[in-house]
């Protein structure tokens, strides 16, 4: 019921959003939100922490931009390519880092991201410490101009929705429920008899190709790849956005990347200082706000049931 | 072959200062089972302490004071541990109970926090500093090669310090102790030992080596926020490959890596950046548990 609720709010909100507020920036905030998404379906729901997710998301902007840019890929192509890029990787990735566990896991991950910033960097084709710049939009099956603010904008909305209808028919399936059931207690799926690990790296891979998918797209809305989004500071950027939304649950995440991205946005001109705030939220978040905002809607209203229905009983 | 020698030299330069930050980790991971992603943070504080101490007190605080090289290796570990144990006792100590990633993302938060305050007031592409002893300026004549003097100092100083701390640990009373506290925290606490001070020591104890190897860092590279950005995730890394199992596991890969960085610098400088991260795809393939860990 709530879900339908929210559900419906998302889908107004972004039909109008590109009316009430500067269409790039609601695109940017509709990309961060299914990257956040992506890593949620990790960490909320396989209970996976990947800090090396920029890897994905920041490596198939690059692979994109490259593709529309010097091989004249149209839009969608270009989309398909750097998200497919992203699915390789996530699958090599995901090899090596699920053979360690916990924070082993979360390490491993890092360090292998930062293989693919370094090669953002030095790469000849990335343009270095200034990042692929120049990328063209092109036209929409060759008809419709995304050079037109609007027509760009629902169709990264529409993107968007695709992403996030797949990441929740996955976790709503029976395969997120054995996800869960690793994240609440690993050797006991194990000895239930599911392959935990081929459950581990699937996760992992769909993880990072959604990812790869708001990457690709946000480099088609910038017409930019940029350096900063392959930094490990992205990839726990998006662990933030997660968190503060409320891991684990469907519409958290979206609500975290709008949060946590639009508070970045506001508060740019204080140069360093934003990163000293997100520091503090992280901190607090941590120390006293682990459910997240839908989460600690979802615990109040679980309470107020879990109260009735033991009042009816008296 | 000079070529070579000197990069060896430079390498195992690099690879002490790997050695003791894996190796606070490691002591870290031991009795707190976090790991600590604030740790290139803390060294980039201790290096700070070091610049400020020097450079900035009077125009700063008003005291007409300076505090030169040899006080620095007191002071910024000192300081860094002293801020290490504080962040323990008010914060981590809350997260014990909780997923040990809740530890990893508390420290990121702090991460955060002490590179943006420093980016404020520092240039981020970085500070001289200034306040390398008049003793340990000019180069060593090592027979066979002149190497800077300065950097040998840090290697040999570094090294007694790693050993040290490995002897503490595995060869003294007091080591037995916290071996006892990370095989088994209750039936420690039930013998009458502290177990609560001891990790918040231990984790003071982590962070002074941490800011000690910024100090030591301080003349030889510039201070700057970002110092410990990158370097942290080479430690994971390092980490990883050597697992956390042992303490002279963490030592000895951290010197060796340094060396192959350095090596990899002569060879195919384009690869030094990412060579560990490419071992540790190796030894994630072929020895999961890293080479000094234990299979779980």
């Amino acid at each position: 019921m709530m879900n339908k609720v929210l559900f419906a709010i998302m889908l107004i909100a972004g039909l109008i959003a590109p009316f009430l507020a500067y269409p790039v920036f609601v695109m940017d905030l509709l990309c961060f939100a299914l990257f956040a998404c992506a890593f949620n379906l990790l960490l909320g729901y396989a209970g996976l922490l990947s800090f090396g997710h920029a890897a994905f998301f920041g490596g198939a902007a690059y692979i994109a931009g490259h593709a529309l840019k010097v091989w004249g890929f149209p839009p969608l192509l270009g989309i398909l390519t750097g998200t497919a890029f992203a699915f390789l990787i996530g699958i090599v990735f995901g090899f090596l880092a699920i053979r360690r566990q916990g924070i082993y896991f979360a390490m491993v991950t890092l360090a292998l991201a930062q293989i693919i910033y370094f090669l953002c960097l030095q790469l000849p084709f990335t343009g270095g410490e200034n990042g692929l710049q120049g990328i063209p939009r092109g036209e929409l099956f060759g008809l419709f101009s995304l050079d037109n603010e609007l027509t760009m904008y629902y169709l990264v909305f529409a993107i968007f929705l695709i992403g996030f209808g797949i990441i929740y028919r996955t976790v709503h399936s029976p395969f997120g429920e054995v996800l869960q059931a690793i994240r609440e207690n690993e050797p006991r799926a194990l000895s239930l008899g599911y392959d935990v690990d081929r459950f581990k790296l699937l996760a992992f891979v769909l993880s990072a190709t959604m990812a790869g998918l708001a990457g690709s797209t946000k480099a088609l809305v910038f017409q930019f790849a940029s350096l900063t989004s392959a930094h490990w500071q992205t990839s726990g950027e998006v662990v933030l956005m997660t968190l503060v939304g409320g891991l684990g649950t469907v519409f958290g995440p979206v609500l975290g990347a709008v949060t946590v991205a639009t508070l970045t946005h506001e508060l740019g001109s204080f140069g360093s200082w934003v990163q000293v705030i997100l520091g503090t939220i992280f901190v607090i978040v941590v120390l006293v706000f682990r459910r997240g905002i839908i989460g600690e809607i979802h615990h109040f209203v679980e309470q107020r049931k879990a109260a009735r229905t033991s009042a009816d009983n008296d | 072959m000079q070529l070579i020698t000197a990069q060896a030299l430079l390498g195992l330069n690099v690879g002490v200062f790997y050695a003791m930050l894996s190796l606070g980790l490691a002591v870290i991971f031991g009795l707190l089972n976090i790991i600590n992603f604030a740790h290139g943070a803390m060294y980039m504080l201790g290096a700070f302490v070091a610049l400020i101490g020097y450079s900035y007190l009077e125009q700063w605080f008003g005291i007409s004071l300076q505090i030169g090289f040899w006080g620095s290796l007191i002071m910024a570990p000192l300081v860094v541990g002293l801020l290490g144990i504080i962040i323990e006792r008010t914060m981590l100590k809350r997260l014990a109970n909780l997923d040990h990633i809740y530890g990893l993302l508390l420290t990121f938060g702090i991460t955060l926090i002490l590179q943006g305050l420093f980016a404020n007031y520092f240039n981020v592409s970085g500070t001289p500093y200034p306040g390398q002893p008049e003793v340990l300026s000019g180069v060593l004549n090592l027979g066979f090669m002149y190497f800077p003097t300065y950097r040998m100092f840090a290697i040999v100083f570094s090294l007694v310090v790693c050993f040290a701390t490995w002897y503490v640990i595995e060869h003294t009373r007091l080591g037995s102790r916290l071996r006892a506290g990370v095989e088994n925290p209750q039936l420690t606490q039930a013998f009458g030992l502290n177990v609560p001070l001891m990790v918040t020591l231990t984790f003071g104890f982590g962070a002074a080596l941490a800011g000690l190897a910024g100090v030591l860092a301080a003349p030889i590279y510039s201070v700057s926020p970002l110092m410990g950005a990158d370097l942290i995730i080479v430690v994971f890394a390092v980490v990883v490959i050597g697992g956390m199992g042992s303490i002279m596991g963490a030592i000895l890969t951290g010197l060796a890596l340094g060396l192959v960085e350095g090596m990899t610098k002569v060879f195919y400088p384009p690869a030094a950046n990412t060579v560990i991260f490419f071992l540790m795809v190796l030894v994630l393939l072929f020895r999961p548990a890293g080479l000094f860990g234990k299979e779980q």
